[in-house]
């Protein structure tokens, strides 16, 4: 018996045409091949978001991000006014431009000029070569023609995305479409405590991604994050989300809020330390004022609304909850069964140390459950590269798993008619 | 010179070990630690948890004394070792240990 109302087609998965209700491969997510076609159809001609404008505050500030799914490094640095991203790489024999210590790891800093660690070239931060060692003695050599590689660059509710493509074929704004657009007024700008994390993981970075797109899982791998007393009856009741949509490549999933009112269950089902902090999985108890919210981050008017989470195709996610706070996942391949995993929680600053607990109680359970994701994605990885099974059933909670694998395989297969 | 305000030298004890800066350390003293140091930490803190907060709060985040910064650590120890004591009966959650997630950066205090 359903708990909440499906589209009149009979489900979420139905209601969109392009999806059909078969069991689908994951041969998309074992292949070298694949992953080398997804570089090309994906990584290197979708926006990507690669930070937030809070990163880069004054002119001159920068930092680089490595991307080895588009096989580049680029850097990323407030001119001004604007935010510019270019290739990380010198014009005169290719040295990485800007790297400290460790030319593989990523870094941050503030520069007026960028200088060549290898033969003293430089660049301002308009990306323009200003300075050539020894100039005379080169060959015709015109600076202006020797300018950083520009990287299509721009933002949205303070998140930078970059774009690879020689002319992308949207817009940022079109192609994150009114869906995600709906999101733009939340104050993502005011929620600047941070708690950033990193994890490597042995798993194709759609495989990672597919356990955040659909909360089928929680009442069984997180099951544990609750209270004994109310173990058994959260498995049992199992997980039905009342919202699912897609916009474009897109998706969002929507949990009601019943769960996530800690405050108003009797005592004995609420952890002991949650209690004593106000705090736990969902958030702070104590709601953070925020002021008037843009209806788009409740997108199915839900009530009570618990969280919504809204997936950014193809390797981005922003997760907003009901207690006033947000945190984003990003899933970056670095081959066909690995990637790196990036979580953030960002809230409102503390305005005393007991808020400060309340966050440190939900940075620390946003551990503990990326834990058991990411160690059982590990583990499915391993099944699906067996190659035993070819054909794995997808039940309607799981959607947007359907439409993701859907929409990255559609744009390999543009890609490969593309190039004939 | 005790570390922590005169009003909880009761947990005094826990502080050499527990009172510490960030997540990183305590997490690697959670994943060290015994879980009946981790249930005796646990038990010592939890009922001052309100109080603790209480004595935090007088002072702005930015200009705490040295030891009300201790006390704050120390509750930071408190969630961090009540995930291994509330949930999991063992120091780890079950079926991680392949895996790592790492704080590379967090407010302080």
């Amino acid at each position: 018996m359903a708990r909440y109302p499906k589209p009149a087609e009979g489900s979420w998965t139905q209601h969109y045409p392009h999806l059909d209700t078969k069991p689908i491969s994951f041969e998309d997510s074992t292949s070298r091949e694949w992953y080398e076609l997804e570089k090309e159809a994906i990584f290197k001609r979708s926006w990507l978001k690669v930070g937030r404008v809070e990163e880069v505050p004054k002119s001159g500030r920068y930092f680089t991000r490595e991307i080895p799914a588009a096989d580049t490094s680029i850097i990323v640095v407030r001119d001004g006014e604007d935010v510019r991203a270019f290739h990380n790489i010198c014009r005169h024999r290719g040295n990485k431009l800007v790297w400290s210590d460790f030319p593989q790891e990523e870094t941050a800093g503030t520069a007026r000029q960028f200088t060549c660690k290898y033969h003293g070239w430089r660049y301002g931060l308009d990306g323009a070569c200003t300075f050539v060692q020894q100039e005379s003695e080169f060959f015709d050599l015109d600076k202006a023609e020797y300018g950083l590689v520009p990287v299509h660059c721009d933002t949205f509710a303070g998140f930078i995305f970059v774009n690879f493509a020689d002319q992308p074929s949207q817009s940022l704004r079109d192609y994150l479409g009114p869906m995600l657009l709906g999101v733009e007024d939340y104050p993502f700008h005011e929620m600047t405590d941070r708690y950033a994390f990193k994890v490597e993981c042995r798993a194709n970075w759609k495989v990672f991604s597919d356990a955040f797109l659909e909360f089928y899982h929680a009442p069984v791998v997180h099951v544990g994050q609750h209270p004994r007393a109310l173990r058994a009856m959260i498995t049992a009741g199992g997980y039905e989300a009342p919202h699912y949509q897609l916009d474009g490549p897109h998706g969002v999933v929507t949990t009601a809020g019943s769960l996530h009112r800690s405050w108003e269950m009797p005592p004995e089902n609420v952890k002991p330390a949650d209690l004593a902090t106000r705090s736990g999985l969902f958030g702070p108890w104590e709601q953070s004022d925020l002021g008037e919210l843009p209806p788009g981050i409740n997108p199915g008017k839900i009530n009570p609304w618990g969280l919504s989470s809204f997936q950014f195709f193809p390797n981005f996610a922003i997760l907003i909850w009901e207690a006033g706070w947000y945190n984003t996942h990003q899933y970056w391949p670095t081959s066909h069964n690995s990637l790196i995993f990036e979580g953030n929680v960002y809230s409102l600053p503390a305005k005393s140390a007991s808020e400060r607990v309340g966050r440190e109680m939900a940075a620390v359970s946003f551990k503990e459950y990326s834990l058991q994701d990411a160690n059982t994605l590990e583990a499915t990885q391993m099944g699906i590269e067996a190659g035993v099974i070819h054909q794995w059933p997808l039940n309607d909670q799981e959607v947007l798993v359907r439409h993701f694998h859907h929409e990255a395989a559609q744009r390999v297969a543009d890609y490969q008619r593309e190039k004939g | 010179m005790p570390m922590l305000p005169s009003e909880f030298s009761g947990l005094e004890r826990y502080a050499g070990k527990w009172c510490l800066a960030t997540e990183n350390e305590r997490w690697k003293a959670r994943m060290s630690s015994g879980m009946e140091e981790l249930q005796e930490l646990y038990d010592a803190v939890l009922p001052l948890v309100p109080e603790a907060m209480a004595y935090c709060d007088k002072f702005p985040l930015d200009d705490m004394p040295e030891d009300a910064v201790n006390l704050l650590r120390l509750v930071y120890s408190f969630v961090m070792v009540s995930f291994a004591v509330e949930l999991w009966a063992q120091t780890y959650p079950p079926d991680t240990r392949g895996t790592d997630f790492v704080r590379l950066s967090e407010p302080l205090p």
